[in-house]
């Protein structure tokens, strides 16, 4: 279970204040699949990344399992079972990706086959990619699913995917949703899906739309969908006021 | 041969030896020699020149074969000038392993300067390797000069892979590669200095023949306050095929200078070059954290990887 207690997080601006999460209080259960979505700039990235250590919160608690989490690293955290997908994952000039698997994996022994399975879960080919490096040879969209593979191979008790059908062509994103299903079929492992993708969302126990800081809504897919619909903006608010085109 | 247990660490981080080699071999071991083979095909000699080193003589069609030459040097104060050439006949693939590795306990210099001059023969492959090592706690510098000639005949190629991986105080490579027709040179440089070390290395690729092909792939760490220079140059005097590529990463209080040059002496020539320097990106060590690495061996598999 992971529990966040009154997380906020906050930059400084010159002299003020500039207020990122404002008092977030969330539980998610063992084995749920919750999507973050909302607008862009609202704070899922920066909420996940809390999550996994990356962004240190200004306060609040976070509890993992019941253990407190706050002050641990990102390795700390890693070894406890919490991974992370980047929405823009970095390349490595001479890492392949079976280093990257391996690595993922933890098992200095990983074999073909089992790269092979990882990869095929995300649309490619292992006799294609297992040699290649993770570099600027790759596209964005290949350098995402092996990022996602790489969350696949680690096989944490919680994964967390930022946007991970960003990129993704509509084949490969189809075979990842399954994947994405599978998993959570499985209940092996509590799952957080930063998504604005319907099809994603519509797996979820649980939606959470993040917006300006704070959480505005939490529901499941059928409760929160018409509600993104009607806050769905159409066009631009200040374009469209009488007399802005003339 | 291989006495001792610095011998046998040596030539196994040098030349990855477990024993004795297969196939032909002459180790050198503090300037004299430790062991030779010659085989039907590879025949190795003393020179007679009066020069310190060996001449090693591949005939027509030798394939699927390799020569180790590894050099030792064990003790404190031993400075040397190697000559090796090697004179590999026509229609041959064969590989060559050479390295030298130096443990210095003491406070004086050891020093190796390899001279090795290659004649490739017509349609033949050479693959050559060479490892620089050293180690030892004594005050005595540790220090490589090794050269590399090489004449390509028409069709020929090199793949020459060339590494110095830790505890060499000063190093000066010089490599010169001609190529004639179709010939083609591959060359990998990993390098990595540490401490105050200083490491340059000139190379020249010398297109002369038509449709050949010269390739320089260069990689290096600086670490601490060591300082490298790296001057790959590749000139086109015929319709060729050329490329540089230099790569670094530098940390710490680290210098790294990195000149690749490319020079056209027709219109013919089709050469490119390309060098980076930069330090390791913040977001790929925190992607490794989150792999369950620490920040110690992120960095460390980084620089693994870049190197390999």
């Amino acid at each position: 279970m992971l529990e966040l207690d009154h997380i906020s997080y906050a930059v400084r601006e010159g002299e003020s204040e500039l207020g990122i999460l404002n008092d977030i209080s969330l539980t998610i259960d063992a084995h749920k699949l919750v999507v973050f979505t909302g607008p862009n700039g609202g704070g899922k990235t920066t909420l996940a990344k809390i999550i996994m250590g990356l962004v240190k919160p200004t306060s609040g608690q976070i509890r993992w399992n019941g253990q407190d989490i706050t002050s641990m690293s990102i390795t700390e955290r890693a070894r406890l079972g919490i991974s992370y997908g980047f929405q823009q994952p970095p390349r490595f000039k001479g890492i392949t990706v079976r280093r990257l698997l391996t690595i993922a994996s933890g098992n200095e022994r990983l074999s073909k086959d089992q790269c092979c399975q990882y990869l095929t879960k995300v649309g490619l080919c292992a006799n294609d990619y297992l040699d290649r490096e993770v570099d600027v040879s790759l596209s964005g969209g290949e350098v995402k699913r092996i990022e996602i593979a790489s969350i696949l191979a680690r096989n944490s008790q919680l994964m967390i995917f930022d946007e991970p059908e960003a990129g993704i062509d509509l084949w490969s994103f189809a075979r990842l949703t399954e994947t994405f299903e599978q998993i959570h079929a499985a209940g092996t492992a509590t799952m957080i899906i930063i998504s604005h993708q319907e099809r994603i969302i519509s797996l979820a126990d649980e939606v959470i739309v993040v917006g300006d800081g704070a959480i505005r809504h939490r529901g499941t897919a059928a409760e929160i969908l018409p509600k993104i619909l009607a806050d769905t903006t159409a066009g631009c608010p200040v374009l469209t006021k009488e007399g802005a085109l003339k | 041969m291989m006495d001792t247990q610095v011998d046998r660490a040596l030539l196994e981080k040098i030349a990855d030896l477990l024993g004795k080699p297969v196939g032909a071999f002459n180790i050198r071991k503090d300037c004299s020699c430790d062991g030779r083979a010659s085989t039907e095909h590879i025949k190795i000699d003393d020179r007679t020149d009066g020069h310190a080193g060996i001449d090693i003589r591949i005939l027509d069609g030798t394939k699927g074969e390799t020569c180790h030459i590894p050099v030792i040097i064990t003790k404190s104060g031993v400075e040397e000038t190697v000559y090796n050439d090697f004179y590999i006949g026509e229609d041959c693939d064969v590989e060559i392993v050479a390295g030298c590795g130096i443990h210095n306990c003491g406070d004086q210099t050891s020093r190796h300067d390899g001279i090795h001059t290659f004649h490739v023969g017509k349609n033949s492959h050479v693959h050559y390797s060479e490892k620089h090592y050293a180690e030892g706690d004594g005050k005595g510098e540790k220090i490589f000069n090794p050269q590399t000639i090489v004449y390509l005949e028409e069709g020929a190629s090199i793949q020459m892979d060339t590494v110095q991986i830790r505890g060499v105080d000063s190093t000066k490579r010089y490599t010169k590669i001609v190529c004639g027709k179709g010939a083609e040179a591959v060359v990998t440089e990993r390098l990595l200095t540490h401490g105050t070390q200083v490491a340059e290395s000139d190379m020249v690729i010398e297109l002369d023949g038509e449709d050949s092909k010269g390739r320089v792939i260069s990689r290096s760490v600086a670490q601490d306050t060591s300082s490298q220079v790296f001057r790959p140059c590749v000139v086109g005097n015929a319709k060729c095929f050329g490329h540089v590529q230099c790569d670094s990463i530098i940390m710490g209080d680290a210098k790294i200078q990195s000149v690749p040059e490319i020079a056209a002496n027709t219109t013919e020539a089709q050469l490119i070059h390309e060098a980076a320097i930069g330090k390791i990106a913040g977001d790929q060590l925190l992607k490794l954290e989150t792999l369950g690495l620490t920040e110690e061996e992120a960095e460390d598999c980084i620089l693994k990887g870049f190197l390999a």
